[in-house]
């Protein structure tokens, strides 16, 4: 997992509601055997008119935005079905940080599981990142996890919470196995006792 | 010691180490993989350069993809043949034990894991399916995990997990005629509703559970995730160690003899803590299925379909007209009688043989009605050989039902079985949501015996009528 400490980015603004883990990825992209090259697909609902061509009208189609690295929408986004297919499409596409009033709970641990900084601000704070955001290229917004702070274009600081462990996590790149095998000492110890107190477990080995 | 549950010793068993935020790192004994949230897992293990901590507590087979009729032709559909040949490189490439498409053993992953003697009790189970539940039955503690925790599980044979709570749903006394394990966990999700476990473990308990076979105990837990419980639980008792006894990959002679031992100090103690109980009482369980596209929807074989106008909540009263639409059911008409076009016999629910035999022993000399496609997919490639031996098959067939090969099938129709648009199924899987079973499908959920009840009659059916 790629470490994040300090992002100066594009943002793109979605202004929805309730953006779902289908609209974000739509199921007949799930027979994937990989998680990288789905960000062609990312939004594609939205994003692709029925004959296959680019909406216009669809934020990520137009530019500076199609180099977006943060997006920013209102309540609720990631909700519906667990898919970590979801957050593997906006890594894919090039989104590191998302930034809403709210995120469904198991879309907001699949991106801290894939690198990705899910930021919880009041509406009215979102709605003056999106007028940021709208300012075309040479209006970046900084993203500072260690001092915890959103940077605006104009030099305001916006303060943001977030879990302590994930943020160490993000910070050194830890992914959770990262961290699990730092306790690598304690998993062999405890098989070691448990195959002495519980021997008769099984092995599974094909003839 | 307190008093402790079920869970709670199977949990104290398997903590490693306890993070400061009240995270453990639990131990897992067994890993059910499949191919469609594995690869992914197996990428990233390749990409970090770790290895498969314990190939010897994993298992993969084919299941969600697989076709279910002939076996010797190519797979048609190009990406469900990529899933499955990328899951043969790595379980190649990582020695991971694997049942393969032509193998008898191969099967729905979790009517394999209790088949094989895989699945013990006091384990703990995970896999990349929200199904895994199913191993519960055993008295083991398994439950479904993402793509990213297979990696965790793959590379450290543990998981991060915060403790659940414990929930106790007690059914007592004996059920009636024609009423079966789905129809009690239909009742209890109807009665808790999808969101009622959440946060939960919930042990099943009471005459009504002790008395049901492994098959039956499967069938319940299966469906705990249904009403949202992280898992379900029955505590081991004779008739889990003689459903273990014997199975490949159990403990056998002095070996298993200890391993009961171990398994009898798991039941719950006397007066353990339940943050909820939940009392029903079996004689009030009915024949039921499901009436629209969530599985609390549960109303009697006999009723009606529910009237959204005597619902006061705006909201649910919109929700239950748009299911209303979506099933092209009216308001208030009875569901008995309500013609089928598909019956699907089948799924991690309901395939195991007990359900086959159920089934057949509606089908036997009766004949699937005029315009009805019914099909039996059972779970496993050695549920398709018993039954066989049993003659079940020839039943099916010459009652005009479809006899196929074992996998997930028309429960989700990642494979070539799908429902079309508008067509009715009566379906022993475990959900009815919008395009489940395909775009359009329009699922109703009950019994092996009243889905076979519904293919021989063309309709939805009081399963009573006919035994």
């Amino acid at each position: 997992m790629d470490k994040f400490t300090v992002l100066t980015a594009i943002a793109a603004a979605l202004p929805e509601e309730n953006i779902d883990t289908d609209k974000i990825i739509p199921a007949r992209f799930l027979k994937t055997t990989k998680r990288s090259g789905l960000g062609v697909h990312a939004f594609d609902g939205m994003r692709y008119r029925p004959d296959g061509s680019e909406n216009p009208d669809f934020v990520l189609n137009q530019e500076p935005y199609r180099k977006a690295e943060i997006l920013i929408t209102y309540d609720n986004l990631g909700c519906g079905s667990s898919r970590e297919h979801a957050p593997w499409a906006l890594l894919d596409f090039g989104i590191r940080c998302v930034i809403a009033p709210s995120f469904a709970d198991i879309f907001n641990n699949n991106c801290f599981k894939n690198g990705i900084l899910p930021i919880a601000l009041p509406r009215e704070v979102c709605t003056q990142l999106m007028d940021d955001a709208r300012q075309g290229a040479n209006s970046r917004l900084t993203v500072d996890l260690a001092r915890q702070v959103i940077i605006r274009p104009d030099g305001k600081e916006v303060p943001f919470d977030v879990d302590p462990l994930r943020k160490q996590l993000l910070l050194e790149g830890l992914d959770d196995i990262g961290q699990t095998l730092q306790h690598e000492k304690a998993i062999t110890t405890f098989e070691e006792r448990r195959a002495q107190a519980q021997p008769w477990i099984p092995h599974i080995v094909l003839d | 010691m307190a008093p402790r549950t079920l869970f709670d010793k199977i949990w104290d068993s398997h903590v490693v180490e306890t993070l400061p935020d009240s995270t453990a790192i639990l131990y897992i004994d067994r890993h059910l993989v499949h191919e469609v949230t594995s690869p992914q897992a197996f990428e990233g293990l390749r990409l970090s350069g770790r290895r498969l901590r314990h190939p010897d507590a994993t298992i993969a087979v084919v299941d969600h993809n697989v076709p279910t009729s002939d076996r010797t032709l190519p797979i048609e559909e190009a990406d469900s043949r990529n899933q499955i040949e990328t899951l043969e490189r790595n379980v190649r490439e990582f020695g991971v034990p694997y049942f393969p498409l032509l193998s008898a053993r191969q099967g729905i992953v979790h009517v394999v894991g209790p088949e094989q003697g895989i699945s013990l009790p006091g384990m703990t189970i995970v896999c990349g399916d929200s199904h895994t539940s199913t191993h519960g039955a055993l008295g083991a503690l398994a439950f479904g995990i993402g793509t990213s925790e297979v990696e965790h599980v793959m590379a450290t044979q543990t998981i991060l997990q915060k403790p659940a709570k414990n929930m106790k749903v007690v059914v007592e006394g004996q059920v009636g005629p024609g009423v079966t394990a789905k129809d009690i966990m239909l009742a209890i999700i109807g009665h808790i509703g999808t969101a009622g476990g959440t946060g939960h473990v919930i042990e099943f308990a009471g005459s009504a559970i002790r008395e049901l076979d492994m098959a039956g105990r499967m069938t319940l837990c299966n469906m705990s995730i249904e009403a949202g419980a992280r898992a379900g639980l029955v505590a081991p008792d004779e008739t889990t160690f003689e459903y273990v006894r014997g199975r490949p990959f159990a403990p056998k002679g002095e070996a298993f003899d200890e391993a009961v031992a171990y398994w009898k100090t798991l039941a719950s103690d006397e007066g353990a803590h339940y943050d909820r109980v939940v009392e029903l009482r079996a004689e009030d369980i009915t024949p039921v299925l499901t009436w629209g596209t969530s599985p609390e929807t549960v109303i009697p074989v006999t009723g009606n379909v529910p009237d959204p106008a005597a619902e006061p909540d705006p909201s649910r009263r919109r929700q239950m007209q748009r299911m209303l639409d979506y099933m092209g059911l009216e308001a208030g008409q009875k569901i008995a009688g309500t013609p089928v076009d598909v019956v699907f016999i089948g799924s991690c629910t309901n395939s195991r043989i007990e359900d086959l035999r159920a089934a057949a022993s509606i089908a036997a000399g009766r004949r699937v009605a005029p315009g009805v496609r019914a099909m039996i997919v059972p779970g496993s490639g050695i549920v398709k050989a018993q039954a066989e031996e049993e003659g079940l098959d020839k039943v099916f067939l010459e009652a005009g039902f479809e006899w196929r090969e074992a996998g997930c099938s028309m429960c989700l129709g990642m494979n070539p079985d799908r429902l079309t648009p508008g067509q009715r199924c009566a379906s022993t899987s475990n959900r009815n949501f919008e395009g489940r079973q395909g775009p359009g499908g329009r699922t109703h959920l009950l019994s092996p015996a009243m889905a076979a009840a519904a293919a021989v009659t063309g309709t939805l059916t009081d399963v009573r009528e006919l035994i």
